[in-house]
């Protein structure tokens, strides 16, 4: 899931998407010659559908089919169709490789931080930002909380690299007005989870609440209503009201995450790493990259089979944690 | 106050006890000591980026300019690859976006009509790809073997259509356009491309602001990770490349500090410069996004809505 531009949206609106998995009817043979009477009346539709539908196969169904190198051992003078099978000769490779572990590792606890740490935050913001009233403290908190969401990786990496400068930073500056020594916050590898979670959540929790907000505000006003005439407090309409409302939201953007736990963010890992903490900050898609892309012998089919995996096992979490949600809460994706 | 319903002020005079008088209490000092959290790194930054190079260099600025001075942006707008950058930005942003969105809207709009056979099955075929994908290694095979290597074409077609952001056309046209229009049209004798162009683009307008906006932002001008993998010459490197060259590489032309020949002037106004960089580059975006923040909300939430 490399080449897609960065999709911000958080899942929660993939998730409410119309068909997003549709139950397929086949016609049956007497309904044949209705069915291509309506196709024809709409072809326009289908002429229309027609470039996408080309898009759609060349720049994601063919790389699907190209991912097959991933069990042959690929060489250029071959081509895809061309170079011997190998079965599943990459897979052991990077199984018994000496990155096989310190890259799911890296990989799980920076994910599962991020998980733990940013999916209350956003929801947290939401329930406060709608007691307030006031409209233009409202007003502004929303404003100055979603405006991170719209500074690039690359200029919020660097204002971690200034911010965080041992000698002209501002912890720098701070550290000097306190009479302490200045860390080098960047170049510590114990700090590189933290730093990376933590200025994501600096980024994105304002634009994560404006989800919740919206549902928020589709609750109905006489459940408060009945609420404040039986003498519940405000925080109690928050945990008898606001928060089961916003249960259902909530459930389907954990579903997505849980199942994109394996898709660390590249872009901003890959422009935080550095020699000295490569031993935390490698995850697996910066590795897929490394191997395949920049290293001096190429390994397509290495890189291919490691991208595969993880692909696969990606979808294969995202559909059980979905059958677990349905299970326990009667809430998911589909 | 005056927003408020009345249901709400009745609420609020008659019920207002004195545990929720100390939690709205709590709960304003919560949200002020949020939004300081996130507003003072972005003041550190104006602040240092208007400060004199010694100062910046001696760690003295903190929220306000020390020794005001303009010699970082002075720097930065000498630098030629900074300003080519900016034009190729400019040039991928606006043709990436116009591809982006036509073809999104022509894809939405068939999709969202309930009498075309075969809706569902396509639909899921698009947003299968955002559960699954071929891969970093063959998406690269793909657009080498078509020859876009190294081309302005490598930035633009291989962005084509987000599944979200479908997602979130098909949903509009689904709920703002009434099946009675088209049958209405039919009768009185358009064909699907008539209607297509002469009512439904008319009616599409909110819907292709939001998704130019996210186009625009989101997949071409914050990014850098395509032109990283795809593209090898230096003319053709959009803002991010350059952004991620000086102030994540520190590599910096020499040429821009010949002038000076103190070592620690030098060093000084290497570190000025990144911070006025990083200024000049979030400043288009900043500048808009009063004015687009409205229409961001009202596409996130028009996703979430089924």
């Amino acid at each position: 899931m490399y080449l897609r531009p960065v999709d911000r949206s958080t899942p929660a609106e993939r998730a409410a998407a119309p068909g997003f998995i549709g139950r397929l009817r086949l016609p049956r043979p007497e309904q044949w010659g209705k069915l291509w009477l309506r196709i024809r009346r709409n072809w326009q539709l289908y002429v229309l559908l027609f470039l996408p539908l080309l898009w759609l196969v060349i720049f994601r169904y063919a790389p699907m089919y190209g991912a097959q190198i991933a069990f042959r051992e690929y060489s250029p003078a071959f081509g895809i169709e061309g170079s011997p099978w190998v079965g599943l000769a990459h897979f052991e490779r990077f199984f018994k490789s000496y990155y096989f572990k310190p890259v799911i590792v890296n990989t799980l606890v920076i994910s599962f931080y991020s998980l733990l740490a940013g999916f209350p935050i956003p929801i947290i913001l939401a329930l406060s930002v709608n007691q307030v009233k006031m409209r233009l403290f409202r007003n502004s908190v929303q404003m100055i909380t979603y405006a991170p969401h719209f500074i690039s990786t690359v200029v919020i990496v660097g204002m971690l690299f200034q911010f965080l400068h041992p000698r002209v930073g501002f912890t720098a500056s701070l550290a000097n007005l306190l009479g302490m020594a200045p860390p080098n916050a960047m170049g510590d590898p114990a700090a590189f989870a933290h730093i990376f979670v933590w200025s994501g959540i600096w980024q994105e929790m304002g634009f994560g609440a404006i989800i919740y907000l919206a549902v928020l505000s589709t609750i109905d006003p006489a459940l408060h209503e009945a609420a404040v005439v039986d003498g519940a407090s405000r925080l109690q309409r928050i945990r008898y009201i606001d928060i089961p409302g916003l249960m259902p939201t909530a459930m389907v953007l954990l579903v997505l995450s849980t199942g994109r736990v394996l898709e660390v963010a590249f872009e901003k890992v890959y422009l935080m790493q550095s020699p000295l903490n490569l031993g935390v900050a490698e995850v697996i898609n910066t590795y897929v990259y490394r191997v395949g892309l920049l290293s001096p012998i190429l390994d397509f089919s290495y890189s291919t089979a490691i991208g595969l995996l993880k692909g696969i096992v990606g979808l294969l979490l995202l559909i059980a944690v979905n059958y677990a949600a349905r299970r326990f809460t009667n809430n998911g994706l589909w | 106050m005056a927003s408020m319903t009345s249901y709400e002020s009745n609420i609020n005079q008659v019920n207002e006890s004195a545990v929720d008088r100390v939690f709205m209490l709590g709960n304003t000092a919560f949200l002020l000591i949020i939004t300081l959290l996130i507003l003072l790194p972005l003041v550190f930054i104006v602040a240092a980026s208007f400060s004199s190079a010694e100062a910046v260099i001696a760690g003295k600025v903190t929220l306000w300019p020390v020794d005001f001075s303009l010699l970082g942006y002075e720097t930065i707008f000498e630098h030629k690859k900074v300003w080519n950058g900016f034009a190729n930005s400019i040039f991928y942003t606006f043709f990436g976006t116009i591809f982006n969105v036509t073809m999104t809207i022509i894809a939405a709009y068939p999709l969202s009509r309930q009498d075309l056979i075969g809706r569902r099955f396509i639909t899921f075929a698009f947003i299968f790809t955002m559960l699954f994908s071929g891969g970093l290694i063959p998406t690269y095979m793909i657009v080498r073997d078509l020859g876009l290597l190294n081309t302005r074409w490598a930035m633009i077609l291989p962005t084509g259509i987000g599944p979200f952001n479908l997602l979130i056309a098909i949903t509009f046209f689904r709920t703002t356009i009434p099946p009675e229009l088209n049958e209405a049209a039919r009768i009185d004798g358009a064909n699907d491309f008539r209607i297509f162009l002469s009512i439904i683009l008319p009616l599409a307008r909110p819907i292709i602001a939001v998704l130019a906006l996210f186009y625009a932002v989101n997949t071409h001008w914050n990014t850098y990770f395509q032109a990283l993998i795809y593209l090898k010459d230096q003319e053709l490197f959009p803002l991010q490349i350059v952004l991620r060259e000086i102030l994540i590489q520190n590599s910096i032309d020499a040429s821009m500090l010949i002038d000076i020949e103190d070592l620690v002037a030098r060093e000084g106004l290497r570190e000025l410069l990144k911070y006025s960089l990083i200024v000049v580059a979030s400043v288009p975006v900043m500048i808009l996004y009063p004015f687009v923040q409205r229409h961001f909300v009202k596409g996130m939430t028009l996703g979430s809505v089924k």
